[in-house]
């Protein structure tokens, strides 16, 4: 039996504990509106460079001569990962989900005999793969100086990735994050980013004839790269939306969960108190008819 | 007669307004875009598109990295990448 003072200890840290987690919970839950309205926000855009994508894509047929961007490198035989994760924790299996299914596309592809390279943003991600993949991570990007991953960063990541294609580190990627669909459930997604797989084509075409200018594939290749990173800042936002959704769940368990915990050290804490004092009260008695 | 114009950044939808012409620093020359613009589409130089909202009015100037116009049924949509102003 724990003593009083032992006790009483372990509510305040529990107390205390509870504490931090609310507070998380909270910051969680207004940060997670911040995102869903600046995910909400990249829509338009996004949506639109799709529909020109496909409509653009639906006039020119892929030759060897289209982009290589488009048509790829002839070669399927270097995969890269692009793995995408927050640098903070606290959001339950929000950082693991992403990674899990990381890794097991990259063995899925060992097993098919591809080489896998990995190129990892946000923080957490890198001890895990690291100690799976020691040798195979191509680069890391660190996002723990900007306090939300926004359009720039998507930008940088993107320039980065067309350079290393051109250089031929690479044949395919495959970009890893986690989609978000609400508060309480985000899914990890995996999505080819390299070569660029091309938009649905929109099931109404106009009838007016559309002028190009350049011609259309030059205005292909001009937009290729900026889709590689309208995609890549959509996976930014919905990621950041899933890690505040995960991370305010995952709070508000623990929160419960610390109340709980706090009730039942509660009740055992009066118990051991009053069985205090009945001893005390008997001894007394007894003491008192002894005389 | 207005044109509707729409400018829309990844983080956002900049603005959608009608205004009578835009001036357009495309890849192959300067364009006005007027309302019952031929359906076109162009990349644009990175530098000021040009918003007149009345039709002797001084025009407004917006920059814009990394542009793409889309003239269509319903207007013009200019995608931008970077808007300052």
């Amino acid at each position: 039996m724990a003593s009083l003072k032992e006790l009483k200890g372990r509510i305040n840290s529990v107390k205390s504990t509870q504490k931090i987690t609310k507070a998380k919970q909270m910051v969680a839950a207004a940060k997670l509106r911040k995102a869903q309205a600046a995910a909400e926000a990249g829509r338009p855009y996004a949506q639109r460079l799709a529909e020109v994508m496909a409509s653009l894509s639906s006039k020119i047929t892929v030759t060897d001569n289209s982009p290589k961007l488009l048509s790829g490198t002839g070669s399927d035989s270097v995969h890269l990962l692009v793995v995408a994760n927050s640098d903070k924790g606290l959001a339950g299996a929000f950082n693991s989900n992403i990674v899990k299914a990381a890794l097991t596309a990259a063995r899925r592809l060992e097993a098919e005999g591809k080489t896998v390279l990995f190129y990892l943003i946000g923080r957490k991600g890198r001890p895990v793969i690291r100690r799976n993949y020691p040798k195979s991570i191509l680069k890391m990007f660190d996002t723990t100086d900007v306090r939300n991953p926004g359009f720039d960063e998507a930008e940088k990541i993107a320039n980065e990735l067309v350079a290393l294609y051109e250089e031929g580190r690479f044949d395919v990627a495959h970009l890893f994050f986690s989609k978000f669909k609400n508060a309480l459930t985000q899914e990890p997604t995996e999505q080819q980013i390299i070569p660029v797989p091309a938009p649905k084509a929109a099931a109404v075409t106009t009838d007016a004839v559309v002028e190009y200018e350049p011609d259309e594939e030059e205005i292909l290749a001009a937009l290729l790269p900026r889709y590689l990173k309208t995609q890549l800042f959509g996976a930014l936002l919905e990621n950041m939306a899933s890690e505040q959704g995960a991370s305010m769940t995952a709070m508000d368990n623990a929160t419960r969960n610390a109340g709980d915990l706090i009730k039942t050290l509660t009740i055992q804490y009066n118990r051991s108190r009053q069985a205090a004092i009945t001893t005390e009260l008997v001894e007394i008695i007894a003491g008192a008819e002894a005389l | 007669m207005a044109l509707h114009f729409e400018l829309v950044t990844p983080a956002r939808l900049v603005r959608s307004e009608e205004v009578h012409m835009v001036v357009i620093p495309g890849t192959e020359g300067e364009m006005g875009v007027l309302q019952g613009h031929a359906p076109f589409m162009t990349t644009i130089k990175d530098g000021p598109l040009k918003v007149y909202r009345t039709e002797n009015g001084a025009p407004e100037e917006v920059l814009i990295q990394g542009g793409f116009a889309e003239v269509g049924a319903n207007g013009l949509t200019v995608l931008a990448e970077h808007v300052e102003g």
